[in-house]
């Protein structure tokens, strides 16, 4: 219809150009683009590619093929990827209460003014995360050693026959201590950060309140780093379900009290590197991905709903 | 506070899908090619024309080959590159030919790894090069392994590691152990060691892919029968329950030192005679001389205990070829340099420096047979080692998967050695998950 137009008919005269609106619209993409670009590349791209990659299945034999959705059929009835994962939940739900309690009560006590050397508990405290964590590992795999390690020193030193570090049933316990060891100081530094920002005021009321510093504690300090607790939390969770230097660095040590299939991100760099299962190692990693996010989300929910 | 904390919430979304991302890898398809042949003028012209030819290998002796080779043909460059000590280099080499990019023109690939190249035709069969007229300068062992189950031959051979037991004289001497020359025999001079001092071991062993499959091709087993894409595993047969039967009488008296190999606590052990003996390759005393010193005089080589009494059954350990992989360049030069390292001069430069050689002629001159150890106190060891060598059977076959099998050994087999499952359970969970891998990868596997 529009084509009909016959040429010698003057065109109507245009509109004046939207010049304001025009110039707004370029302005905020000018804004926006870097973002962009760098989001599309380094963010969005790898995912595509990666969901991309899990719909595919690649055989030393036959080589590639599409499959659809079967390795999402395969890996949500993979025994080895959901005991891994049920290894990183117990973690998560031993290692991090333990961290967190130990953090903020450092933290606590180097709020409460009455520690004598304040700043150098801080930053020794902190210290550790400033250890790279396959150096911390390394650190702690030659403590951990029953025959010429620290554990076989106090043995031999004590004539004790202390239990191996290494040996399955307590090795999970071992990585968890590596990891609190790491990451007290980091959520400390957090939390004290949080604790620091609170108005003295508010203490100076308690105060005239009569109230003792337990109160002070619970009715002032707790309530305001409650956004703290929940970002420590969350970061909690997302490091245990991607548990993988101290694994796979330990595993070097103990072959045979750590699989290969130990964690889920252990699983999946298996699955890739030594399987060549590229595909079904991105699919494992996509399922793997959305757990920790819908976990992560709910622990937001749940932290944020009554918001301070 | 609330939205900021909404803000910085989103953020660590973000950082979880990120997770995501991170294990995005290239995709590999197999383009097949006819055999390429290449004849000697081809390679002749190659060097006279000059270039670089870049070699992956962590076998120390090939420094000097590739000097030695610069200098022979002035305009040739070899960059040697160490990627990696097996299983590291492995993981190299497959994503450089997923990725089409920076593959080696050489690449030093162990026997019992070959197969998975070969087969995805990784590597080129060097048939049409004039290696298959090269078959008798190599032993049984080794030629067998560059065949790699197949026809063709995907390598030259570098190296071979024909079993034989390394034992430390002076803790045997010191408790007056006889050196076993049967494996019941082993078993009991493990108790009389053990018994004589609580703390030596008569050997280590914390579950070893390598060591395991070495010794089921002594005992006669043959887990793996493979033919093209079609493959058989078995641990059940007379071999295998030979081996189970005698090693799980050490592990349940904890007669083996739980000590991995090549770890620190590993070379205490050696040195300070823990750890009473090995059965390994015979490409071993260069290790002993260098990481072993303070041991240096104690040690001593003799034939690897048998199952029968009076037999002589041999197996190979390790040892490793030079490949050329599919996807490098300038093959004629390529296999110049391999030619030259592993069936020409090359070979005895490297003999000299330590290498145990795959070669008959380097094996069986009487300058290598009559070669001194002064770590092993003057013994002639190489005689030991090239009769092991020339009583190899060569009918074993590795999976054309072993590497993925190996990456999974411990999570399996490994079992036995920390828990109560036994060795027999062990391996028969071992052989499920191979199975399984095998079939998830397009090959026809039977039990």
């Amino acid at each position: 219809m529009t084509t009909l137009h016959p040429p010698a008919t003057a065109e109507p005269r245009p509109a004046p150009p939207p010049v304001g609106r025009d110039r707004r619209s370029w302005t905020g993409w000018g804004f926006i683009g870097p973002f962009v670009a760098v989001f599309a590349l380094v963010f969005l791209a790898p995912i595509v590619y990666s969901v991309y990659l899990s719909l595919f299945r690649d055989q030393l034999i036959g080589g590639t093929g599409f499959v659809g959705f079967d390795n999402y059929r395969q890996a949500l009835q993979d025994e080895r990827f959901w005991a891994a994962l049920g290894r990183v939940s117990l973690f998560l739900c031993v290692q991090v209460p333990i961290m967190l309690g130990i953090a903020l009560l450092v933290a606590l006590a180097l709020d409460s003014g009455r520690l004598y050397g304040k700043s150098f508990f801080r930053i020794s405290i902190f210290l550790p995360y400033a250890v790279p964590a396959v150096v911390a590992t390394l650190m702690w795999g030659f403590m951990y050693g029953t025959r010429f390690g620290l554990v076989g020193d106090v043995n031999e030193a004590f004539g004790l026959s202390l239990p191996d570090p290494l040996s399955p049933g307590l090795v999970l316990a071992s990585i968890g201590n590596i990891v609190t060891w790491e990451f007290v100081g980091y959520n400390m530094l957090i939390f004290y950060a949080a604790l620091r920002v609170i108005p003295h005021s508010l203490y100076e009321a308690a105060e005239i309140d009569g109230a003792g510093q337990i109160r002070v504690i619970t009715a002032i300090k707790l309530p305001a780093i409650r956004g703290a607790l929940v970002i420590a939390t969350i970061f909690s969770i997302i490091g245990s379900f991607q548990l993988f230097n101290e694994p796979s660095v330990l595993q070097k040590l103990a072959p045979n009290a750590i699989t290969t299939d130990y964690t889920p991100n252990y699983y999946t760099y298996s699955l890739s590197f030594s399987g060549q299962q590229h595909n079904y190692s991105a699919t494992v990693a996509i399922v793997m991905g959305l757990i920790t996010m819908v976990i992560a989300y709910v622990v937001q929910l749940r932290g944020m709903r009554k918001g301070v | 506070m609330h939205k900021q904390s909404r803000r910085l919430l989103r953020g660590i979304g973000i950082v979880c899908a990120l997770a995501l991302g991170a294990t995005a890898c290239g995709g590999s398809d197999d383009g097949g090619a006819a055999p390429k042949a290449v004849s000697e003028s081809d390679v002749e012209a190659a060097l006279e024309k000059g270039g670089t030819v870049t070699v992956w290998a962590w076998e120390p002796t090939l420094e000097q080959v590739a000097a030695d080779f610069e200098k022979e043909h002035p305009g040739v460059e070899v960059n040697l590159v160490n990627a990696g000590t097996g299983n590291e280099q492995y993981k190299a080499l497959q994503n450089a030919i997923s990725a089409k990019k920076g593959v080696p023109d050489v690449a030093q690939v162990e026997y019992y790894a070959m197969g998975q190249y070969a087969l995805t035709e990784g590597l080129t069969d060097l048939s049409g090069f004039g290696a298959d007229k090269l078959a008798g300068q190599y032993s049984p062992g080794p030629w067998n392994g560059v065949k790699a189950g197949g026809e063709g031959i995907y390598g030259l051979p570098m190296d071979s590691g024909p079993m034989a037991l390394f034992y430390n004289k002076k803790v045997f001497d010191k408790h007056g152990i006889d050196v076993p020359t049967t494996w019941d025999e082993y078993v009991d001079a493990a108790r009389a060691l053990r018994k004589a001092d609580p703390k030596a071991y008569i050997t280590n062993d914390a579950g070893d892919a390598g060591f395991t499959t070495s010794m089921l091709w002594q005992a006669g087993s043959r887990p793996y029968e493979v033919n093209g894409t079609g493959v058989k595993i078995g641990f059940g047969d007379k071999g295998a329950k030979d081996f189970t039967g005698t090693w799980q009488k050490l592990l349940d008296e904890k007669l083996v030192a739980p000590v991995t190999s090549w770890s620190d606590e590993w070379y205490k052990g050696l040195g300070d005679g823990t750890i009473a003996t090995l059965a390994i390759g015979a490409w071993m005393p260069a290790n002993l001389a260098s990481g072993v010193k303070e041991a240096a005089g104690d040690w001593r080589v003799a034939p690897l205990p048998q199952w029968t009494a009076g037999a002589d059954a041999g197996a190979e350990n390790g040892g490793s070829a030079l490949t050329l992989p599919e996807l490098g360049k300038n093959e004629a030069l390529a296999y110049a340099f391999a030619e030259y390292a592993n069936a020409g001069d090359g070979v005895e430069t490297r003999v000299k420096g330590g290498a145990f050689p795959a070669t008959t002629a380097q094996l069986d001159s009487e300058e290598f047979q009559n070669t001194e150890f002064p770590y092993f106190g003057g013994q002639q060891a190489n005689k030991v080692f090239a009769e092991s060598a020339a009583n190899v059977a060569d009918d074993w076959a590795y999976l054309p998967y072993q590497v993925y099998a190996n990456s999974i050994f411990n999570d399996t087999v490994g079992k036995a050695y920390v828990s109560g499952t036994t060795l027999a359970d062990g391996l028969k969970a071992w052989q499920d998950a191979s199975v399984q891998y095998g079939n998830e990868q397009g090959f026809t596997v039977e039990k």
